[in-house]
């Protein structure tokens, strides 16, 4: 193909100036060898290396506190894939961070059966409690927990129902590092129908 | 009235999540007998028999979706799906974190009847909890020989990975599901092929939702007569119900399909508050259209009553809103949703969902005329049938409802808004109504 006469008006300027984007070597990205044993090993749970990657980025979500440009060079060096595929996973789901977020992180959900009881003002609650305080707050849809409206995930945990005033006790337990509303965790809930009849 | 409870039976006892506990109620026995004296043709034929109906939307007969998987050498594989996001949806979060291995042993009993070596859980991110417990009951499974090579000497296989997806309620649709779990960008599939003949890898594949699965051990043990004895004769079997919004007692109940739905409105779920009076509910999750309270409360909560009535038990989620609850806000909610979780891949759902967010939105400000709301039915019914998934119509069918139903309640709306910002700006104070964010 190469020695084809070409147009100048249509090839000049327009030849990309950078290669297509290789899959970095292992040795070029500083990969810590426990973040590469794990994701090894997630790899080697599915028949095709490539489904493990969300469970790489949580790898490296869980490292970096979210999915920097550094941490995806890593993944994508131990799986054999371009940074870019990893990259255009991360964007598509909204627990992958592709920009940094605090310490804790908090979901209030704001969808029908809690913005029913009150879900919006606990959100309002929440961003007021963590003004300055090294935790993130953030609107979410329906989090599968409409019994116990209105509610938030905490640190990946479930809390509810939750009282405005609830908020600032919460943020305040974030910050002492101790643990979070323990008579409205989910977990400890009973059935509402109680035991067998 | 009392629950039937089968799925959720001694779910109040914490020992169950462990396989020790699990099998002290006589669980995994089915398995051993499964693998060590049924062939794969009699579990299926058990399944089919039992009319089980799926219990993540669809309401699809499981044993003959299981009965289109090809057979031969091919690889095929199950996904159980668990990514529960629908609004009003959160059934298979307590089957899971309750009864871990009930699932496992659906899973593993499944996998027999379509004759998969691999099977995998896709389980939403924000199920951290149950995504826990879930990885520490498949460690004991393996450990236990329940699950891996060879299962109880019967030559068989069976991989099993707990998979967490990462936040996108599109993942739930069967085709993107498979696209998330080979690593990709969850947008769903064209169809045909149907993921039966053509899915994981390319290969066939099984996919039916958590409670669906958590029946099997139960049909298998008992047979098909003895589960038909639950329910009705279209919905055979007991429904874990999700009761949400303006009752007293939310949660989830444990009912034979067929009941009244004002019995797991009323006694179950404790009814509205105080003073308060039930208008409309949603009776399968935020997709389902709406129905007045005068339409459906004495329905039976069955698939076919619900269909009949022009609506659907889909995940069997009901959502009330009683008399202080307004429509249009409540529409503007679900069509947010959808708006939000819409992947994009095609027009009619990508700008249906949009456009419908920004009439409605509109409409709570009061910048809408009647006639607006004309565009609004008929923007939801040029989406529905024209979407390559179902979540385009999952927003137009209750919105349509909505406007539908509750047309004089969206009148006055747009009139209360109208009035209200004319007040505000008459006196120069900041309009407060807008409910875009
Ligand atoms: C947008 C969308 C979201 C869905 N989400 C779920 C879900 O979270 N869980 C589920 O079991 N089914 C969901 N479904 C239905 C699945 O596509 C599929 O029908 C179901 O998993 C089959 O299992 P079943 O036959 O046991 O019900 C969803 C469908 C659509 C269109
Ligand atoms: S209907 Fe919506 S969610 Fe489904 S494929 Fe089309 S754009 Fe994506
Ligand atoms: S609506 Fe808030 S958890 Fe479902």
């Amino acid at each position: 193909m190469s020695h084809l006469p070409v147009d100048p008006a249509v090839s000049e300027g327009r030849v990309p100036d950078r290669k297509p984007e290789e899959v970095p070597e292992l040795h070029e990205v500083d990969c810590p060898p426990e973040m590469q044993e794990r994701i090894e090993e997630l790899m080697s749970r599915y028949p095709d290396r490539r489904s493990a990657s969300i469970p790489a980025l949580w790898e490296v979500q869980r490292r970096y506190g979210w999915c920097t440009a550094e941490g995806i060079r890593q993944a994508a060096a131990v799986m054999r894939v371009t940074p870019a595929y990893l990259e255009s996973i991360a964007s598509f789901y909204d627990l992958l961070h592709t920009e940094p977020v605090a310490t804790h992180k908090v979901a209030v959900c704001t969808n029908i059966s809690c913005w029913m009881r009150g879900g919006d003002e606990l959100l309002d609650a929440f961003r007021a409690a963590a003004e300055g305080e090294d935790v993130y707050v953030t609107g979410f849809e329906c989090l599968g927990a409409c019994d116990i409206a209105p509610m938030a995930s905490i640190d990946e945990r479930y809390f509810g129902p939750l009282e405005t005033a609830d908020a600032a006790t919460a943020v305040e337990q974030l910050a002492a590092g101790q643990e979070v509303l323990p008579e409205k965790a989910l977990e400890r809930r009973p059935l509402p129908g109680g035991a067998d009849a | 009235m009392p629950e039937t409870r089968l799925l959720l039976k001694n779910a109040e006892d914490p020992a169950l999540r462990s396989l020790e506990g699990y099998r002290g109620y006589g669980g995994y026995a089915t398995l051993e007998k499964a693998y060590r004296e049924m062939e794969a043709e009699e579990v299926l034929k058990e399944l089919e028999d039992s009319g089980l109906r799926g219990r993540g939307g669809a309401g699809f007969s499981m044993g003959k979706k299981a009965s289109f998987l090809p057979r031969g050498e091919m690889e095929k594989y199950l996904c159980c799906n668990a990514d529960e996001s629908e609004p009003g949806a959160f059934k298979d979060r307590e089957l899971m974190q309750r009864n871990p291995h009930q699932l496992i042993e659906g899973i593993a009993i499944a996998a027999l009847a379509a004759d998969a070596r691999h099977a995998f859980i896709f389980i939403r991110g924000e199920y951290d909890l149950q995504g826990d417990i879930l990885d520490a009951a498949v460690a004991e499974a393996y450990e236990a020989g329940y699950l891996g090579k060879n299962i109880l000497g019967s030559r068989r296989d069976l991989d099993l990975v707990v998979h967490r997806g990462a936040g996108a309620y599109i993942c739930g649709e069967e085709t993107a599901l498979l696209d998330a779990l080979e690593g990709k960008r969850g947008n769903p599939r064209l169809k045909p092929p149907f993921p039966a003949v053509q899915g994981l890898y390319g290969g066939p594949t099984l996919i039916n939702n958590v409670e669906t699965l958590s029946n099997v051990p139960h049909i298998i043990a008992h047979g098909a007569e003895w589960f038909k004895g639950f329910g009705t004769e279209q919905s055979p079997g007991t429904k874990v119900v999700s009761v949400s919004g303006c009752v007293r007692r939310p949660g989830n109940y444990e009912v034979e399909l067929g009941i009244p739905t004002r019995e797991l409105i009323y006694d179950l779920a404790g009814g509205p508050l105080e003073g308060r009076e039930v208008k409309a509910f949603y009776p399968g999750g935020s997709s389902a259209p709406v129905l007045t309270a005068e339409e459906g409360l004495d329905l039976p909560y069955s698939f076919e009553a619900m269909a009949d009535a022009g609506s659907m038990l889909g995940s069997g989620s009901i959502i009330v809103a009683d008399d202080s609850v307004s429509i249009p806000h409540m529409a503007l909610r679900t069509a947010r949703f959808y708006h939000h979780e819409s992947c994009g891949k095609c027009t009619p759902c990508r700008e249906g969902t949009n456009w419908t967010v920004k009439m409605l939105e509109r409409v709570v400000r009061g910048e809408a005329t009647p006639m607006d709301l004309d565009i609004v039915a008929s923007v939801q019914e040029n989406i529905i049938g024209h979407c390559l998934c179902v979540l385009g119509d999952s927003m137009a069918m209750p919105v349509g409802a909505m406007v539908r139903k509750f047309r004089g309640e969206f009148e006055e709306a747009i009139a209360a808004a109208e009035e209200a910002s004319r007040i505000a700006a008459v006196q120069g104070a900041p309009e407060t109504l807008g409910a875009s964010t």
